[in-house]
């Protein structure tokens, strides 16, 4: 049977009058989209255009560089490395060491470090382990709201609320108890060390706290029903199926930390008494790279000390560099590849 | 759930010979749970003193001199941060025109044609940039203009705040693009549009909504960033409309205020803070609600 043995089917649909708007419609329907030859030359041209906005990000590292360190030139010359083992710091007879400010830094940041890394891990571990469903939320949203705050609003609180708050009760109970150490000796003036790094910590664990939350929720369930199924507790459960297992994560978690803390200018530059000493007690004001930047840089009146300044800035970048790159290796060994979230 | 179950516990010790949970382990249990409790409630406390503290000083400080006039000397009451308000507001948008398309466009790039070597490294050098301290960055801006104009000037607090934007956007921009699926990119391409259309106005627009959350994001990160604008912005006491000379700015005063010996510029301060905080928040939900109802909604 060949096919003109089949009758035609038959459309009884009248033919729409030409002009109409159902005539229309089937033009628009029936037409190619793009008549004619497509040209390439604008999808090359975007093509470039976004790989240029891709090489911009890159440039803008190199820019930074470039400018740290044309800018620290004077200095480097003048000093070398003797630069970060001097702790004179006097730009009348233009004799500039960054020792007490790297002290500062190191200090403020390890003792907020101190201070954060129990607290972060706790909330990480009660929001993934423990908390409700229904309070898992809002309780990851009230933390990311901490980070939302910005910085000079943490110092102004810090000077007007936490400072009196340790001078008045945290630093003469420290002192009683633990001033035989050397660490909490010296008369209580609220402002210093001890301050910026309590300031710090407020700050930093947030970070800390929302990628170590998303570092334990990587970890396979599997794991969890593994360890119950041997007869662990739930704490055992946590302690062996979970931490065990982020460990590379959190660590790297608490670097980022680092890197925010080390960074960190206005909230620490207002509460850390700013004298470039090199003070054993924590109570002592002290200075940090930071914030030495932040309170002399438009006041530098010679070369060399400008200089000076922009090769503590060229330091405060590599070591941040440094920290950060490490941070996000560890965090990306342990989430597989996907990012890490960006920390705002 | 851990089975605690006593009864259960003593059945498998007599059958399995292991011993059942003990007393040790269960106390112990019960204080990390404790312990874990208290974390929240410690990292909690601050959060609610900070806000609780803020809307006190804030709302008794706040009044329409505050808002409409420029700072008193000191000694006379009074005066407002109106100019610094206005000056934050034009840094951010410069910040924003020059930040937004360039962040926007590295992100496309890193979705669309960096899924390769060179993509890897534009992705490693943005999440470093993101974690340069904002100090280093003001210094980078200060050389870039500041030593060229040889003045301080809103611009050159723009730029500064513009490098700190672009990373983030950047990736937040990759990842929402990256959930667009790839049927639908390849439906426009069966229809004949060209890649780049089909970027703009199939992938780009499918994530609209995300991309704008992601520069909110960047925004408000950047809105209340203080040691960039040290030396770039650098603070004015009065008005000034034109971006190549000093201008106030916001978190700048509020810094100038709270350092400062004076009762009557502390209560500004907390003000200047409480106004900061309400324009950022306002700002992200101006934008959120924009997307969600308006013009702005993705396809």
């Amino acid at each position: 049977m060949s096919n003109q043995a089949l009758p035609r089917p038959r459309f009884n649909a009248p033919e729409p009058e030409p002009g109409s708007k159902a005539a229309l419609k089937i033009e628009a329907r029936t037409t190619p989209l793009l008549q004619g030859k497509v040209s390439e030359v604008p999808d090359v041209a975007f093509g470039w255009a976004m790989r240029l906005c891709g090489l911009a990000v890159v440039a803008l590292l190199g820019l930074i560089v470039y400018q740290l360190v044309v800018g620290s030139e004077l200095s480097w010359h003048a000093f070398g490395w003797k630069f970060f083992g001097q702790s004179d710091w006097n730009p009348v007879s233009d004799q500039y060491g960054a020792l007490p400010f790297i002290y500062g830094t190191v200090v403020s940041s390890l003792l907020a470090l101190v201070i954060a890394v129990p607290l972060s891990i706790g909330v990480a571990v009660f929001i993934t382990e423990m908390c409700p469903i229904g309070l898992r939320g809002i309780l990851s949203f009230t933390t990311e709201l901490l980070a939302a705050i910005p910085s000079v609003v943490y110092g102004l609180w810090a000077i007007f609320v936490m400072v009196p708050i340790l001078r008045e009760y945290v630093q003469p109970f420290l002192a009683r108890t633990l001033g035989w150490t050397g660490l909490f000796s010296g008369p209580p003036y609220g402002i210093g060390m001890l301050a910026a790094g309590v300031i710090l910590a407020i700050m930093i664990i947030p970070i800390i706290s929302s990628i170590t939350r998303e570092v334990l929720i990587v970890v396979p369930q599997h794991q969890r029903e593994a360890v119950l199924a041997l007869g662990a507790t739930r704490w055992e459960m946590i302690r062996m199926g979970v931490l065990r297992n982020a460990r590379a994560g959190i660590v790297g978690a608490i670097i980022l930390g680092l890197g925010r803390a080390l960074g960190e200018t206005m909230a620490v530059t207002m509460v850390i008494g700013n004298r470039p000493e090199i003070a054993k007690s924590l109570f002592a004001p002290g200075y940090t790279m930071a914030s030495v930047l932040a309170n002399e840089f438009t006041e530098a009146t010679g070369d060399l000390y400008l200089s000076a300044l922009i090769e503590i800035g060229l330091a405060l970048f590599f070591v941040t560099i440094v920290v950060n790159a490490l941070a996000r290796l560890m965090v990306w060994s342990v989430t597989r590849g996907q990012p890490a979230r960006s920390i705002a | 759930m851990p089975d605690t179950n006593p009864n259960s516990a003593a059945v498998s010790a007599q059958q399995v010979n292991i011993s059942p949970i003990s007393w040790r382990r269960r106390v112990t249990d019960h204080v990390m749970t404790g312990i874990s409790v208290l974390t929240v409630l410690l990292v909690l406390l601050p959060l609610f003193a900070i806000f609780a503290y803020l809307v006190y000083r804030g709302i008794g400080s706040i009044n329409i001199a505050f808002l409409t006039q420029t700072p008193k000397p000191v000694g006379e009451p009074g005066g407002g941060m109106a100019n610094a308000i206005v000056g934050s507001m034009v840094i951010l948008a410069i910040a924003s025109l020059l930040g937004v398309p360039l962040g926007i466009g590295a992100g496309i790039f890193l979705s669309e044609y960096g899924r390769n070597r060179y993509g890897d490294i534009v992705r490693f050098v943005s999440d470093v940039l993101n974690g340069v301290p904002s100090i280093v960055i003001g210094i980078v801006a200060y050389g870039l203009v500041v030593m060229r104009q040889k003045h301080f000037s809103a611009l050159a607090g723009g730029v500064a705040l513009a490098i700190m934007m672009i990373p983030t956007i950047a990736r937040t921009t990759e990842q929402m693009l990256l959930l667009v699926p790839q049927a639908i990119r390849e439906a426009a391409y069966g229809l004949g549009v060209s890649r780049w259309r089909t970027t703009l106005s199939i992938t780009l627009r499918t994530a609209t909504s995300g991309v704008i959350t992601g520069v909110m994001l960047a925004f408000a990160r950047v809105a209340g960033e203080t040691a960039p604008l040290l030396f770039t912005a650098f603070g004015n006491q009065y008005w000034n409309w034109k971006t190549d000379q000093p201008t106030a700015a916001l978190s700048l005063q509020i810094f100038t205020y709270a350092i400062s010996p004076f009762d009557e510029w502390h209560r500004q301060a907390w003000a200047g803070a409480l106004v900061l905080i309400i324009l950022i928040v306002g700002a992200v939900a101006a934008v959120r609600i924009a997307v969600r109802h308006g013009t702005l909604a993705g396809a």
